[in-house]
């Protein structure tokens, strides 16, 4: 990935955050496991360019972001700006890279201390990274960039307070902040989400113009894909810590590729009352990265995941509870009754054992093929291989799953198996008897 | 009550809030209705008075301001009636659901608690096992399986824990439901799972809902109807695909103009931003920032016209022809307004 314009090359870039056991844990050292909130993230952004972070809430989008500027450690990995490694710099040389690297956060009532004047707090940069203390000068470099970002005059904000301005009035001042080092990079962490919708394309429009006056480049992290679609160059598609499709704007929404675009694609509300609500959504949310899914991390919400997707006891657990959430009372019990303890399904594994109430796997097996009867479109049969009754519950044995990885697909990069040549051409399994 | 009249009409109602500066007029002579089975969706930019019009609806509006007209749920006017029996409404016949659902569930308490505490509040009649069996019906319908039951709130995700929110709120079937922003704070993903949710609870239980929130995109998906809010007053207000496909009122233009979608090619936004209620400009409150206004708009207060297409707007593009006085048609001199005067 050595692009002579490369701007940014970050490669297998992963963050884990240890997660905080008991007292008694970490005593002994035992390993109580770590949030995945990166994890093994590549792609370089072209000078000039807007590249576009997408994702759901949890996907990582800000820790990868926060990460850029090393307000993170990562875990492993590497990141260039301008050729120089960021991760290898000492604690003097990562204060002069963030001249180069400025963040804007999504809540700009947080971003600015409320006891500072705007003077004060657009000045700030100047006087922490030394550039000059002189205050006629800070006050004529803050006010020409007031200017800039539409706070005009710039004499009746100079002395304001964040809590006198309007929610887009600070993050025109939290703009301002960030440029007036003129910056190379500028990471935008969903700078327009919290506003109200008629602000969006007044701020939009001010960061585009200020990408043209200063030659800035930028990583523009959103949930909200019509703002991507407008803003960005390119887009990588995030989901749990990972990088799932990623290519040109227009080729991602041209030609969306990965299941999970998809549905995002689909679920958006469009004000164009010609569409209607979409019935096919995924199922349930974005599970914990402490415990990623096996495999694929989408399959378990994925409408097409077929047997290499890496199916688990856990969406075995998830499919009895699902079933039972909509069937009613009466069908929970009465099944729920057979089955023993089912906190073994918990685990992450490819084998597990379904406990019986009864002390025979024989219940539990017919049971299980009674509910593939039932609802034998549901994407979990294609990946168990067996279930064999025993002794106190039946086994089940489920197909391996493969780990996708991002490979060129038409004009992006896609990581799913439904575009790996090997394994798609398995034919699906069929539901074992 | 007509069998088919409105369960929520909602009759001039104004709604002030006391400060230092003098009265803010947040709710400024508002009329609408809500039938069974019908979503009704109020948009408008921030501080244009929708939250109040949802909490002036149901009695909840803090201390230190005040309220008039008339709020007849199924022919009862709520203004009037005790804040004891208003209490026991609220459940059975009209709920409310909030934006931050974590703020609304007592982290102390099982989710099963929250359930039972509400159900038995209005029906103390009622077996256990019926309680129980009427919460299960309500969190499966919003895909929480029983199993998780007795969990506190913390334990569930943002997602989760909204609908938990929804399913206490929709567990005593109200007649009339008001949810104020419910998925702003949520995932594309999520939204579109409520929103769904939302569309079954007027298909299967012919509720009644006021959905507050600033995309229109939802209102165009899930809203029978839309009423546009602007400086405490209803600018336009009818059928959501007629509106969103010809909107009357300048201002619903300009807002459906300023939505970034899929299909925005360029960007476009309405100069300025709300006025403040305490001193709003006077005759049409809009007339500052409207890109149509005309002189008569700065002399008097627009008169609500009824259209052709079926809704309803104040402006005066639409008459009546004979009050606008002469030369009143004459495009109005406005002052400029500076890039960042905005919400
Ligand atoms: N300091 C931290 N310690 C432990 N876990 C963390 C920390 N910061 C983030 N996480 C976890 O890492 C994951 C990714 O979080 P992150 O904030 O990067 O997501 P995001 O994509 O920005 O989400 P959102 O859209 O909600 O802002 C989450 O599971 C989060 O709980
Ligand atoms: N408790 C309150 N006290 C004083 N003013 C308030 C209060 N709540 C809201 N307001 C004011 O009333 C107006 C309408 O607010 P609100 O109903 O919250 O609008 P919206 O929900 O459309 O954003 C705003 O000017 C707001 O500042
Ligand atoms: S690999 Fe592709 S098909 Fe399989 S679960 Fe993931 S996204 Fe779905
Ligand atoms: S009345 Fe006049 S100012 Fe008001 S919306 Fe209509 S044209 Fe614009
Ligand atoms: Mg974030
Ligand atoms: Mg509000």
């Amino acid at each position: 990935m050595a692009d002579a314009g490369a701007l940014l090359e970050v490669e297998d870039l992963q963050v884990h955050f240890p997660l905080r056991g008991s007292f008694g844990a970490r005593l002994v050292g035992k390993d109580v496991g770590a949030v995945q909130a990166v994890d093994g993230i590549s792609f370089s952004v072209a000078r000039g360019e807007v590249l576009g972070i997408v994702g759901e809430s949890g996907s990582g989008k800000t820790t990868l972001g926060r990460a850029l500027l090393r307000l993170v450690d990562p875990t492993g990995g590497s990141i260039r700006l301008e050729g120089e490694d960021v991760l290898g710099l000492r604690e003097r040389e990562v204060r002069a890279m963030r001249r180069k690297v400025q963040m804007v956060f999504q809540d700009p009532h947080a971003s600015l201390n409320p006891a500072m004047t705007i003077e004060t707090a657009v000045g700030h940069p100047l006087r922490i990274h030394g550039v000059t203390r002189d205050r006629a000068d800070i006050r004529n470099r803050v006010s020409a960039v007031l200017e800039r970002v539409g706070l005009s005059p710039p004499d009746q904000y100079l002395g304001k307070y964040p809590s006198d301005l309007s929610g887009g009035q600070k993050q025109r001042a939290v703009l301002a902040r960030a440029v007036i080092l003129s910056p190379s990079l500028l990471v935008a962490d969903e700078p327009v989400s919290m506003l109200d919708m008629s602000v969006r394309a007044k701020i939009l429009e001010l960061m585009l113009g200020l990408k043209n006056d200063l030659d800035l480049t930028y990583v523009y992290i959103t949930h909200d894909l019509a703002t991507a679609k407008f803003f960005c160059d390119r887009v990588a598609i995030m989901y749990l810590g990972r990088i799932v499709e990623i290519g040109a704007t227009e080729e991602i929404f041209a030609n969306p590729r990965h299941p999970y675009t998809q549905s995002l694609l689909r679920a958006i509300p469009d004000p164009d009352p010609s569409r209607s609500i979409p019935r096919d959504l995924p199922r349930g949310e974005v599970p914990d990265a402490a415990e990623p899914p096996l495999g694929c991390r989408f399959h378990p919400r994925c409408p097409k995941a077929f047997a290499p997707c890496g199916w688990e006891a856990r969406d075995l657990h998830d499919m009895l509870e699902q079933r039972w959430a909509v069937g009613g009372q009466e069908l929970f019990e009465a099944e729920r009754l057979q089955l023993g303890d089912l906190a073994g399904l918990d685990q992450p594994g490819s084998r597990a054992t379904v406990p019986s109430a009864t002390g025979t796997g024989d219940d539990v097996a017919t049971l299980l093929d009674r509910i593939r009867e039932d609802d034998s479109r549901e994407r979990i049969w294609h990946g168990i291989e067996s279930i064999t009754p025993r002794p106190g519950g039946a086994v089940i044995e489920f197909h391996p799953g493969h780990d996708p990885v991002l490979r060129p697909v038409g004009g992006a990069e896609v990581a799913c198996h439904l575009y790996d040549p090997e394994l798609a051409e398995v034919p699906e399994q069929a539901p074992p008897a | 009550m007509s069998a088919n009249g409105p369960v929520l009409d909602v009759r001039d109602l104004r709604v002030w809030y006391g400060s230092t500066r003098g009265a803010v007029r947040a709710v400024d002579g508002v009329s609408i209705q809500i039938r069974a089975g019908e979503v009704l969706g109020l948009v408008g930019e921030s501080g244009c008075g929708k939250s109040t019009l949802g909490r002036g609806v149901m009695g909840l509006l803090p201390d230190g301001s005040a309220v008039d007209g008339q709020v007849l749920f199924q022919d009862t006017d709520l203004l009037k009636v005790s804040d004891r029996q208003l209490r026991r409404m609220r459940g059975p016949d009209i709920a409310l659901i909030f934006q931050e659902p974590m703020t609304r569930l007592n982290p102390l308490m099982r989710i099963e608690d929250h359930f039972s505490e509400t159900i038995t509040a209005h029906e103390p009649k009622l077996s256990k096992a019926e309680v129980r069996r009427r919460s299960l019906e309500a969190l499966g319908g919003m895909g929480i399986p029983p199993t998780r039951f007795r969990n506190y709130p913390h334990e569930f995700s943002g997602g989760m824990r909204q609908r938990i929110m929804i399913a206490l709120a929709l567990v005593l079937r109200p007649k009339l439901v008001i949810a104020d922003e419910p998925t702003t704070a949520l995932d594309v993903l999520v939204e579109a799972q409520i929103l769904s949710i939302l569309a079954d609870l007027k298909r299967n239980f012919d509720t009644a809902l006021l959905l507050i929130t600033h995309n229109l995109g939802i209102v165009a998906e899930a809203c029978d109807r839309v009423a546009v809010m602007y400086a405490g007053r209803i600018a336009e207000e009818g059928d959501a695909r007629t509106v969103f496909s010809q909107p009357a009122h300048p201002y619903t233009r300009e807002l459906l103009r300023s939505v970034i979608s899929l299909n925005t090619t360029g960007l476009h936004y309405i100069p300025g931003a709300p006025p403040s209620l305490i001193d709003p400009p006077a005759a049409c409150k809009f007339h500052p920032r409207c890109p149509d206004a005309m002189r008569v708009c700065a002399q008097l207060a627009p008169v609500e016209q009824r259209l052709s297409a079926g809704q309803r707007v104040e402006c005066w593009l639409h008459g009546p022809g004979d009050r606008i006085p002469e030369g009143g048609r004459e495009p109005l001199e406005q002052e400029r307004i500076a890039v960042a005067e905005e919400a």
